[in-house]
């Protein structure tokens, strides 16, 4: 039997390039004082806390455990942490509410990338042996996917365009977002590229920033919350390491994660995708059985802010936001880790009228 | 120093000395590349994989088979770098490819170094540039260049 | 495992076993509010700690107050003598030390403080050294004062009879 739970508030702060004034756990405090206002909850009254973040941006083992002060540990509480993106660390939350002895939990995570080289610090999470020596960077890998996609008729470097236009478009309206413009497609078309066959326009922007999500289930979801959102289905599926391994050219894993979540079970309002270049939202929208008309990333999404580690749970606390106020019934969220979309988590969120 | 003149920063620099145990099947594939050879390993479904894996990615199964491909290769899709990165291979534009050697089904990710992306088309055919001193690592292959 | 099967051409060959894999990477660290806050404090002379609003005071305040996850702001300036709560000696020579084995490293509480300070201790044979004893910080000369904790060279005994030491935690219930 599955414990209904839902997301019941979430926070984040505003995106920004570089946050150089404040350090992990300063950045954190009011994103996390914020969820927590906003669901009506002390620490004392959290079951169960979780993080998401990876030690390599800051370059300090261990860096999330002065970070777990921004919370008040104390007295102990139960907690856990993944060096994954904060949407694993509310699928470990969701998993822990299963079990029945909690029925709330603290998801939080955050992502400064500003001290490091980002691009060096990605190319850690490669093959050792042949592929991290070669120090690849996130741009080109993902410009090697592109080039496979328009070879394979699915998609051209105008229809990334468009994808790069609506998104900043979008995110006018994303006190939020850090990349907010009013560009036409066709103007991005006409710029140089970057990495052949992407241009800068097609990449995310390098992005500080936390967010957090409270996940409530059953009758105590209900009592916090008016319209909670509830998580209906979610599941996440990996693919291969090596690159050749791969048809970059769809998701498979998306498709699968996608299939147990039930995506394609009812209308869906709005779309949250975690597609930090824009050809692979194209991949995730065929992936996921989207329609073409679908509400994709009305926040702007990762082409508006891209704060690793981040990302992936702030478009399940957008969606999430959405139904929450009454805006959406039915949405999909989406979160990925690893280079070309290696690994993809998918949820549906529902409102119950 | 940070934007705000108030705050402290100080650079911090992390270095990991790594010296990783390859196992026999990518011990082998380094060995090669030292000999300037290539090698691959047979799949569950009879693909030759490369770099070899020690187990299927998709069954699980333990492969055994090293196989030698190459020399010569296909490039299967490519991507061209027109400002190198500090730690990339080359420090003048060049392509990063998905590089197919003969006789293996799969591709993996290679440098070529095409002078410019006229040069550079997918199903062209590449030929390797051997480093001059090699000693058992992916640096051994320098990189692919055009076939022509 | 599986023998493996190595093709002829490689026969005969000495087979690689290990490869190094060398990684380095520069990062701009980013003190953050408090830690700048102390840190400027030390580059004049001053152990700043900083009194959370559940009363603690921690020194150096990393920002937030644990026990309450809200921002530590009250600057508490700390005498600069304490006593020593826990100690170890390092008898071990490692990469990067810089220092002549035995020696000892102590947790140091300062007076008014509830955060021990992690410093060096000298002048005080490695056998003597005890919990409980009263030490002072040795700072380096004015002119070289800069905002790190090599601004204090290390702790000594300060001549004061020993205390006894309650340690931290110690009678917590929660």
């Amino acid at each position: 039997m599955v414990i209904d739970v839902a997301v019941i508030a979430f926070a984040q702060m505003p995106n920004v390039r570089a946050e150089t004034v404040r350090n992990e756990v300063e950045m954190l405090m009011p994103v996390i004082a914020d969820v927590r206002a906003k669901a009506g909850l002390t620490q004392a009254d959290i079951g169960f806390t979780c993080s998401g973040s990876t030690d390599y941006l800051s370059g300090q083992a261990f860096s999330f455990v002065s970070t777990l002060d921004g919370v008040a540990p104390w007295p102990p509480i139960q907690e856990s942490h993944v060096e994954m993106d904060g949407a694993w660390a509310l699928y470990e939350a969701w998993v822990k509410l299963q079990l029945g002895d909690v029925e709330t939990a603290l998801v939080y995570c955050y992502g400064k990338s500003a001290p490091g080289p980002l691009h060096e610090v990605l190319s850690r999470q490669l093959d050792p042996y042949h592929v991290a020596p070669l120090w690849p960077d996130a741009i080109s890998l993902a410009a090697l996917q592109a080039r496979m996609l328009i070879e394979a008729g699915k998609a051209t470097e105008a229809d990334f365009a468009e994808v790069a236009s609506r998104s900043r478009r979008n995110a006018l309206t994303n006190p939020n977002a850090q990349l907010a413009w009013d560009t036409a497609a066709a103007d991005l078309l006409a710029e140089p590229c970057l990495v052949d066959p992407l241009r800068r326009s097609d990449c995310p922007p390098i992005t500080d920033g936390a967010c957090a999500v409270i996940l409530a289930s059953g009758d105590r979801a209900r009592a916090l919350r008016q319209r909670p959102a509830w998580i209906r289905g979610i599941d996440h599926r990996i693919e291969p390491m090596a690159l050749g391994l791969r048809d970059l050219t769809v998701s498979l894993s998306t498709r699968t994660a996608a299939e147990r979540a039930g995506v394609g079970n009812a209308p869906v309002d709005v779309a949250e995708l975690h597609a930090p270049f824009a050809p692979q939202e194209l991949i995730l929208r065929e992936s996921l059985g989207l329609a073409d008309h679908a509400n994709v990333n009305p926040s702007g999404g990762p082409l508006a802010a891209n704060p690793v580690m981040v990302a992936g749970l702030t478009r399940i606390g957008e969606v999430a936001q959405r139904i929450m106020d009454g805006t959406a019934t039915r949405g999909v969220a989406h979160a990925t880790s690893g280079p070309c979309l290696q690994q993809n988590l998918v949820a549906v969120l529902e409102g119950e009228d | 120093m940070s934007d705000d003149p108030g705050v402290l920063s100080a650079p911090l620099i992390i270095e990991y000395p790594f010296s990783r145990t390859t196992g026999p099947v990518i011990g082998a594939f380094l060995t090669g590349l030292r000999e300037k050879v290539l090698l691959g390993i047979k799949g569950s479904d009879g693909r030759v994989i490369v770099p070899p894996t020690e187990y299927d990615s998709f069954t699980g199964e333990d492969l055994t088979e090293l196989v030698e491909v190459g020399p010569g290769g296909e490039v299967l899709t490519w991507a061209w770098v027109r400002g190198p990165m500090a730690k990339h291979p080359l420090s003048h534009p060049f392509a990063w490819a998905l590089v197919k050697p003969d006789g293996a089904d799969v591709g993996f990710l290679q440098v070529v170094d095409a002078g410019s992306p006229e040069a550079m088309a997918t199903g062209m055919r590449v030929r390797p540039r051997w480093g001059d001193e090699r000693e058992g690592s992916i640096h051994d292959l320098a990189c692919w260049e055009p076939d022509v | 495992m599986a023998e493996i099967q190595i093709p002829a051409v490689l026969e005969g060959k000495e087979l690689v076993r290990s490869v190094r894999t060398p990684a380095r990477m520069e990062f701009l660290y980013t003190a953050g509010v408090a830690t700048t806050r102390f840190l400027t404090g030390i580059s004049e002379g001053k152990i700043l700690g900083e009194r959370a609003p559940g009363g603690k005071v921690y020194v150096p305040s990393r920002g937030a107050d644990p026990q309450l996850g809200v921002p530590t702001t009250e600057p508490v300036e700390l005498p600069h003598v304490g006593t020593l709560v826990s100690f170890c000696v390092v008898n071990v020579a490692f990469y990067g030390q810089g220092m002549e084995i035995p020696y000892t490293s102590g947790l140091i509480l300062l007076d008014g403080s509830d955060l021990p300070l992690m410093h060096l201790i000298q002048e005080c044979p490695v056998d003597d050294v005890r919990i409980g004893m009263r030490v002072e910080a040795v700072w380096v000369e004015a002119h070289e004062l800069a905002p790190n904790l090599e601004s204090i060279r290390y702790f000594r005994p300060n001549g004061e009879p020993d205390v006894v030491v309650t340690q931290p935690g110690a009678g917590v219930t929660w």
